[in-house]
């Protein structure tokens, strides 16, 4: 199987701080992968090792199968767009296309050629001749993207590209940027701290914390089975439900309620009785009508109600629990009232409470 | 409708009945506070401009008049004679050339100094801010702390540096053309160049510095992801987006270099004196009768390039010497 | 780079990696002047004239006659230079305490958002654009005793008037004071203004809102604020006093008789006149001593603290 980016064994110290830590990871062919994280966990950090911006302290950087780990960054195949859009103020957009490939000592025909092409597909073409304080955030954002585009390179890498936009447009590019994807089928490395850019954008998603990767799957195996309490609590927003309790004989037992198990998918195999934690997603929680025909049935009552529109967040008490519940946005429900709830184990998560590794 | 018009209808009633203050509180154009705080600001003023004035009106008064004794009178007649003999025939000493060569040594040394020191500290602080490697902040430290030292303690091993440095070149360059001619930096324009370009490094520097850092890091990641090396950065990205910090630079550099007088007495001999040195021996020289007006007139006329540039440049100016004092 | 690292890399890069030395050459080269200056004139001047303060020269550095505290104590027992040391006493204190104060009232009129604000800080700031050579010399001009403003006073009607500190030994320094605060407050003005800008408007509005009145506001709870400001202010100001010297030569050449001789004054003429360079860099080494009095304590406050800055 060939791999575009290889990061094998990859350490990066500043000082006595280990910023990543024994780092592996492969990344196929065309794939998306996004780097998720909050600050601090070091997905920039890997982001500027791939580009050759920050020296490694150990390990190796592998891209189309060549190791590029002391190469400079110009000389990686790879094209980078930054969070501020880094535009070089002083040149108009042309000028910011073709700066790359004049440093690279590209005939002057084939810059026209090459800035027209990445132009026509991400629609500048009216913008060419201005510079970039005459743009509007979006526009600057397609320089970006075209500035990276020109140098006709194997791997995109994306710094937060979105973050500086607007709610609206931020929207509106993550469908252009996915669409690029699809016409270009360039690996493309992302780095966001927005779980929605993620989910969307994804073929496979790495979520990272203190320089290490916790989990590496699809935006479906990341929300349906989290590897760890770490990212069953960072995907999903209002975040995930957790109950400590024990395991007994396939049951879980939370005070005196006992929960059968049966429909859970273990990891391997039913585990041995131990303490564990259950985790079940605010929108897993079944209301209303479908609640009688759930496997398992409780009652809670209703502390805080918040109306969002689209759906409404319930908080409630379950024993001496609190959960969050998800509800439709036209259900109606009052602070005081008892409401009867329903679980189905087969979409609940469970955690070693020790190593908070799925069981 | 009904229900608008009847509402606006009960606030035009009300109105009648409303009392006391109402919209905007009258202003009191001559309140004591405003009396004392621009009373003390004229004050102020008069004595920061007295001498100023007091200077171009002497420098225009025939001696005659000066003599007089009123400082503060303007000018019965006008005359210009003192600026002349000031600027071509004031003596120092037996030499009575005026002032004017001082200007043309001053603009000899001011034009490479200024250049040479803002593109070495230009290029300084970019390393320091955008190519650290190891030791630099060190170096730069030490930088910003040896610009507290007192110049006399530096003063007599640069002396000695700029004699020993200008015969060593001179030996090499004997030794390739025998009849090379001896090199000189102690007492020439040139070690007073390399005098000025050391001494302004560390407040250049730090102002370069602090600029380039301030300038986004992705746009110099950017910038080497295009291939752009150490130079390719400088020249086609950082230099053009920094005018106005060199124009800072070049204010800071003209107006300290053009008002030095101890490099100038030190480092250079009686014929390359600079203007401040030269308006100095002119004023206190011990021969001949004193002729205020024409002392008037030349020191004027040595304080002429930095009042212009001081007023022409007006919050440059102060930028410049607020970013190099306060982020010191 | 070094043949052998390239011998036993080559099979993992293609790249070659530079040795240490020669990684970020470029910046390394450009930085070259930076380190000269630092080390070799900043470094390595001072303790060639510390060396040599110890040392007894007299026309050419004689390194190999070492001395010990000899210099100091025949610099200590020299009148010139207690006068010296004493000038520079009262004008330092004079000229930071008042500096500090015209300054800040300067600055705080200034921040009442007063309408030619820009012209008054022209006006008050173009003496720092001229060069003390001028500042002195306009000011003997103006404190000439029969032609200046003595003159002038007398002339309106008040015979008795005096104030002739430029030929009066033991004013003297004042009157070179008061050009130097004529240069130098414009500049202390205009540090404390932009600190006094630099501080949170909702701080003004809050104590509006408690009824403080703004003088008040001002001493209690802006001079603490800006307490950073005052501190560079003050070593700035402090490192530019100790340097005085054109000032003292253009507007008195150090008179009447050594009356005005300040330190730095002292050095170049003991070095380049006298021709008694052991004495000259047992003096510059005081100066230096005196800076360091200054310099160290605001090290240590401002970058004592964070160890990782």
């Amino acid at each position: 199987m060939s791999y575009s980016v290889e990061i094998k064994n990859l350490d990066l110290s500043f000082g006595a701080v280990k910023v990543l830590r024994n780092l592996n990871l492969n990344i196929h062919e065309g794939e998306f992968l996004v780097l998720l994280g909050s600050s601090g966990c070091g997905k920039s950090t890997l982001l500027n090792c791939i580009a050759g911006l920050l020296e490694v302290t150990d390990g190796q950087i592998h891209i189309k199968g060549k190791n590029v780990t002391w190469a400079e960054p110009s000389e990686r195949g790879i094209g980078m767009v930054f969070q501020s859009y880094a535009l070089y103020p002083q040149m108009s957009v042309k000028g910011n296309l073709s700066f790359g490939l004049k440093n690279a000592k590209f005939p002057k025909a084939e810059i026209e050629e090459r800035v027209a092409r990445a132009a026509g597909i991400l629609q500048i073409e009216p913008l060419l001749d201005r510079k970039p304080a005459a743009l509007s955030g979006g526009q600057r954002q397609r320089v970006a993207i075209g500035r990276a585009l020109v140098r006709d390179v194997d791997v995109f890498l994306f710094d937060e590209p979105l973050s500086n936009l607007d709610a609206k447009l931020r929207a509106d590019l993550r469908v252009e940027l996915k669409r690029l994807h699809q016409q270009l089928e360039n690996t493309m490395i992302y780095v966001t701290h927005d779980q929605v850019e993620a989910m969307t954008l994804a073929d496979r998603i790495a979520i990272m914390k203190g320089g290490l990767i916790m989990q590496l799957g699809s935006p479906d195996e990341i929300y349906n089975r989290p590897q760890n309490i770490y990212v069953a609590d960072f995907i999903g927003s209002p975040s995930m439900n957790f109950l400590e309790g024990t395991l007994k004989n396939g049951s879980f037992a939370v005070d005196d309620m006992v929960m059968s198990l049966n429909g859970y998918e273990w990891v391997d195999g039913p585990a041995a009785d131990t303490e564990a934690v259950i985790g079940i997603r605010p929108e897993h929680i079944i209301t209303g009508e479908l609640v009688a025909s759930a496997p398992r049935q409780y009652e809670v009552t209703v502390d805080l109600v918040e109306p969002m529109g689209s759906d409404t967040l319930v908080y409630g008490k379950l024993g001496k629990h609190s959960l969050r519940i998800r509800m439709d946005g036209q259900a109606s429900v009052q602070v005081g009232e008892r409401l009867p709830i329903g679980v189905d184990p087969s979409r609940a998560s469970l955690f070693d409470k020790n190593s908070e590794a799925r069981l | 409708m009904a229900d608008i018009s009847a509402a606006v209808g009960g606030a035009q009633a009300s109105a009648d009945t409303l009392s006391g203050p109402r919209g905007p509180r009258p202003k009191r154009a001559f309140s004591s506070t405003n009396i004392i705080i621009y009373g003390t600001l004229l004050v102020v003023c008069l004595y920061y401009i007295l001498p100023l004035y007091v200077m171009i009106v002497t420098s225009l008064k025939g001696m005659p008049e000066v003599r007089m004794g009123n400082i503060f009178a303007p000018p019965v007649e006008v005359t210009f004679e003192p600026w002349v003999k000031a600027w071509s025939e004031a003596c120092t000493g037996i030499n009575c050339e005026g002032l004017s060569r001082g200007f043309s040594n001053s603009v000899w040394i001011l034009v490479p100094s200024v250049i040479i020191s803002i593109a070495i500290a230009s290029v300084n602080g970019y390393a320091l801010a955008n190519w650290r490697f190891k030791g630099s902040e060190v170096f730069f430290t030490i930088l910003i702390f040896g610009a507290f030292i007192p110049y006399q303690v530096m003063i007599y091993p640069i002396v000695i540096l700029l004699r020993e440095s200008g015969d060593g070149i001179t030996n090499v360059l004997r030794f390739f053309y025998e009849d090379a001619p001896r090199v000189r930096l102690m007492g020439s324009l040139s070690g007073l160049v390399i005098v000025h370009t050391i001494f302004g490094m560390p407040i250049l520097t730090l102002l370069f510095r602090n600029y380039f850092t301030s300038v986004p890091e992705e746009l110099f990641k950017a910038a080497r992801v295009d291939g752009a090396g150490f130079w390719g950065i400088y020249l086609k990205i950082m230099l053009p987006m920094s005018l106005p910090i060199f124009v800072v630079a070049m204010i800071l550099q003209v107006t300290g270099i053009w008002n030095d007088f101890l490099f100038g007495v030190i480092y250079t001999k009686p014929e390359t004196y600079p203007m401040t040195v030269q308006l100095n021996n002119i004023v206190n020289s011990v021969q001949g009768i004193k002729e205020y007006n024409v002392n008037m007139a030349a020191t004027l006329l040595t304080g002429l390039v930095p009042l212009v540039i001081y007023f022409a440049s007006g919050k440059l100016f102060v930028r410049g010497i607020a970013a190099g004092a306060v982020k010191g | 780079m070094s043949v052998t690292d390239t011998e036993t890399i080559s099979a993992r890069t293609p790249t070659p990696r530079p040795s240490r030395l020669f990684r970020n050459k470029s910046a390394k080269i450009a930085s070259i002047p930076m380190v000269f200056t630092a080390l070799v004139v900043f470094i390595g001047c001072t303790i060639w004239t510390i060396y040599h303060s110890f040392t007894r020269s007299r026309l050419l550095p004689a390194p190999e006659k070492w001395v010990g505290l000899e210099n100091y104590e025949r610099l200590w027992s020299e009148n010139r230079w207690l006068i010296s040391i004493e000038n520079l006493a009262i004008y330092g204190a004079c000229s930071l305490v008042l500096s500090l104060c015209i300054g800040f009232v300067l600055a705080a009129l200034l921040d009442r958002k007063i309408r030619f604000e820009n012209t008054i800080r022209t006006i008050i700031l173009y003496p720092f654009a001229l060069s003390f050579v001028v500042t002195g010399l306009a000011w003997q001009w103006i404190l000439n005793p029969s032609l200046g403003l003595q003159n002038v006073v007398r002339n309106w009607g008040w015979e008795s008037f005096t104030f002739d500190p430029l030929n009066n030994p033991e004013i003297v320094i004042f009157g070179i004071l008061i050009a130097g605060i004529w240069q130098g407050s414009g500049f202390v003005m205009v540090l404390l203004l932009a600190g006094m800008r630099g501080i949170d408007e909702d701080i003004w509005k809050a104590s509006r809102v408690e009824g403080i009145p703004a003088w008040k506001t001002y001493i209690f709870i802006v001079i603490p604020m800006m307490r950073p400001v005052f501190i560079t202010a003050l070593v700035i100001i402090s490192a530019g006093i100790i340097k005085v010297y054109d000032l003292v030569v253009a507007q008195t050449s150090g008179g009447p008789g050594i009356a005005s001789e300040v330190p730095a004054k002292y050095v170049i003429e003991k070095m380049f006149q006298a021709q008694n360079l052991g004495l000259g860099f047992a003096a510059s080494t005081m100066m230096l001593l005196s800076v360091l009095v200054v310099l160290i304590p605001w090290a240590y406050l401002e970058f004592g603290g964070k160890k990782n800055g």
